[in-house]
Order: structure tokens, then sequence, then C-alpha cells
């Protein structure tokens, strides 16, 4: 048995919080730059550029790299050897609170009826998962809503098979436009269940900017949705050239005999997480 | 890891043109233009169109005028102290689109934000020689500093969502949608097609 002492979590959560809004992580900067180093069109160029200057100026001067500093998505792994000291939940809370207040970060939850903003940017919605160990992994996800309005979920019948799945992941991006900000990430969840393909999309955002699936099949998908997205044009932000995604990332879990859960959930280029090990 | 090739000059390179827009300005502007924004402009997402519209619908008078006037689609992250602003690039055009045509009957000359609008916007723009511009999503540090100036016009109790009135100056811009009802976005696509035809 180990002890983790909650006031421990809660600071760790509340300088993700601040970390992420100003510093993207090294995966989706690379990617950024080589986008920008494959793109013919001037002005995708240019603007690839700008999102890179862009990156550097938030790192630099702390102002966020969007100002959609998101709703906070909290992925736990919390080993089943730990002993939490005190209330986890209140110290995630707690976390994001003071991060968003104290990073001057925008306050972006509201109640969805009266939509009065709770000014807080609380609740955080927390994903936990009990998995062997004495360790707690936690990732921060701060998801704007340029992209996630964008996601979407189809309960699809089993003959509609592959080429049904890559025909509704294609219409879904290409629905979208400009709306979520590409170069976009392009988080898909097939199988599990209705609640578990929308958690698989979601989680294959925490994956590294285009890091494959580790099973073949999955990633030939992957890339094989890359290309096809990419071929139809739309590029950055829509005016054109040949980056609309950076990456398709796929999760997959078995599904019923009578189901083909097919969930997208897209990230936009301003792409940022953090992970914390204690 | 070093990204930078050079300060973007591409960006400070565009031709200007001053808010509010002059008739003639207006006219000028072409569909896939570029152009950099200097002058004054409004802002308001989802909660000040909502209670501009509010107080349309009691036959109340608006906070503000907004004849003439550009309309920016943004809610800016808070000013760190002796900061004009925090982050403020655009936000998602498309929530407004069941106010819009509300405002540019009464005389609202521009828009700006991301993404593309609905045919009941374009139409209502064609019908009152107004334009759609997009600004660039997700450079919400680097638009920051074109912005001089800030303030609290109405609706603060909205908070990021209030209406605010800026000075911008070099405030970099695409033009979408023009007086001649041309669409940027419509343009890419059906270029892209011709060229796989």
């Amino acid at each position: 048995m180990r002890e983790i002492d909650s006031n421990e979590i809660r600071k760790a959560v509340r300088d993700m919080a601040i970390a992420a809004a100003h510093d993207l992580e090294p995966d989706i900067l690379e990617a950024l730059l080589a986008a920008r180093d494959r793109e013919t069109g001037e002005l995708a160029w240019n603007i690839l550029d700008l999102l890179l200057t862009n990156a550097d100026i938030a790192s630099r001067e702390r102002i966020p790299v969007c100002q959609d500093t998101g709703t906070g998505i909290l992925f736990l792994e919390l080993g089943q050897e730990v002993h939490i000291q005190g209330d986890l939940n209140e110290a995630l809370q707690e976390g994001v609170r003071l991060g968003y207040e104290e990073g001057y970060l925008r306050k972006s939850v509201c109640d969805p009826l009266t939509r009065k903003n709770t000014g807080t940017n609380t609740p955080a919605v927390v994903h936990l998962e009990i998995v062997p160990g004495d360790h707690l992994t936690i990732r921060f996800l701060p998801k704007g809503c340029g992209s996630e309005n964008m996601s979407s979920l189809a309960m699809l019948p089993p003959a509609a098979g592959t080429e049904g799945v890559v025909r509704h992941v294609i219409d879904r991006v290409l629905a979208a436009g400009s709306n979520p900000c590409p170069p976009m990430i392009v988080g898909v969840g097939l199988g599990g269940s209705f609640e578990k393909a929308a958690l698989l999309a979601k989680k294959a955002l925490l994956r590294p900017v285009g890091e494959k699936s580790a099973r073949q099949d999955v990633a030939v998908l992957e890339e094989r949705l890359l290309r096809e997205i990419n071929a139809k044009g739309q590029g950055v932000h829509g005016f054109g050239g040949i980056t609309t995604a950076l990456a398709v990332h796929m999760e997959i879990f078995p599904c019923h005999i009578a189901s083909l859960p097919v969930a997208i959930n897209i990230q936009c280029h301003a792409h940022r997480h953090k992970e914390i090990v204690l | 890891m070093s990204l930078l090739r050079s300060e973007p000059a591409f960006f400070d390179n565009l031709p200007e043109v001053r808010l509010p827009f002059s008739p003639e300005a207006l006219t000028s502007l072409e569909a896939g233009q570029l152009v950099s924004l200097s002058g004054t402009l409004y802002t308001g997402r989802d909660q000040t169109h909502r209670r501009l519209c509010a107080l349309l619908e009691d036959g109340k008078e608006l906070p503000v005028d907004l004849v003439g006037q550009l309309l920016y689609y943004v809610g800016p992250s808070p000013a760190r102290p002796g900061r004009v602003i925090g982050a403020a690039g655009p936000t998602t055009s498309y929530r407004m689109d069941s106010y819009t045509p509300r405002l540019l009957a009464l005389g609202l000359a521009a828009t700006m934000g991301k993404g593309a609008r609905s045919a009941e916007v374009r139409q209502a723009m064609l019908a009152h020689g107004a334009v759609y511009l997009a600004a660039i999503g997700g450079a919400g540090a680097f638009l920051s500093r074109c912005i001089k100036k800030s303030e609290l016009v109405a609706f603060a109790e909205a908070g990021p969502e209030a209406l605010f009135r800026f000075e911008v100056e070099n405030f970099p811009a695409v033009v979408i949608n023009d007086l001649a009802g041309r669409d940027y976005y419509a343009l890419v696509a059906a270029a892209k097609k011709k060229g796989e035809g």
C-alpha cells in the first residue's frame, strides 16, 4: 500500500491546467512543423507557420495558445495498491478551479439549461480506471468546443462493415469543414457500447500525435482514413491544401454481434494535453 | 526546439483596411482576400447575441449602435495584470447563425469568426450588403497582440461572453463572403473539384 496525499494531487492538477493552456507538447509541435514543411499552398503554409509562432508567443508570454481553454477532461489510472489521503474528487476539482483562476484561463463551463457560467471552470469531467501497481497517472486534456461540437456517434449496422465505417468518418470530418480549426486530429472509437465508443474516441486523442495503432489492420485503416481525408483538399482552416488532418487515431473494442458503434471525437490543432505520474 | 523560421512577415504585409469599413472598402473586399484590419470593432458570442435579440424582441434599445460596424465572435481569456487582454482568437460562427439575420437587418455591416455560415445568413448578407470574414482560429496568443484596447460595453454578467469594444491594429483576416455573394470556402471546394475533373 502506498499513500498519496490529495494535496499533492490538487497541486499537480492545478499546474497541469496552467501548463496545458500555455505550452504545447512536442508531439503536436512536431506534427505542425512537419505539416508546414510539407505544405505547398502559400496561405496554408503561412497559417501553419503562424500557428507555430502563436505557440511560441503563448509559451514565452504566458498567454493561452487559444482563448478557449476548454472543459477540463481528466483521465486517471489509479494503481490498486494506492491509498489516497483525503478526498480525490475534491482535489481534482479544486486543482482545476485553482489552475483556471490563477493561470488567467477562461472559465467556459455553464449550466446546460440556464447557460449560467459556474465561474470556476468546474466541474471537470473525470474518467477513472483502476489498474495494477502503486502509481497514479493523471492526464489532463482541456477540450475546446469548436472541435468537440463536431464530434458524433453512430450505431451502424454490422452490414455497414469497414467501408461503412470509413465512409461515415470521412463524411463527418468533411461536414465539420473549418469549424473545428483544422488541421485536426481525428479520434475514432470503434466497437464497445454506446458510451464505450465515445470514450474510446476521446482516449484515442491521448496517443502521441501520429503514433499508429499497435494492431496492424487498425493501423492500415488509420492511414487510409488520413489519406482520404487529406485528399479532399479542405486543408488548413478550410482554405485548401494537403493537410486537413494531422493524424487519425483509432481505438477499438469488441462489440455486440448486432452492433457496430463508431464514435468520432475531433481535436483542433491547439491540441493541449499534459500527463503526470505520481 | 526552434520552430521559428522568422517573424511571420506574410501577415505583416497585408493590405490595410480601416474599421468600421467605409462603403468603398466594403465594396472592394473580395472572397479569398487577406486583409489587415485596424480601427474599432465590437465583440459578441452566444450570450451577447441571445441578449441583443431578446432586447430587440422586447422593443428595447440596444446598448450599442451596430450600424456599419463589425461584430467579432470572440470570448477572450482574462487579461493578466498589465495586459490589454488574454488570448482572443475567433469562435465558430455557425452558432450565431440563428441571430445574425436580425442584426444584419439593423445595419450591421460585417461579422468575423471562423467556419461557414448558413444559407439564411448568406442570403441576409446579400440582402443587406454585409460581409463575413474569418480570423485565424487557434491563434489567440498572436491575435492578442493585435488588440490595443479593450473596453466592456454591456452584459458584464456574461463574463467572457460579454460585449466589448476593441481597438485593433494589423489584425489579419480572410474575406469569406463578399458583397457579390461569393463564398471562399465554396470557391476552395469548387477549385478542388475542378482540379480533379
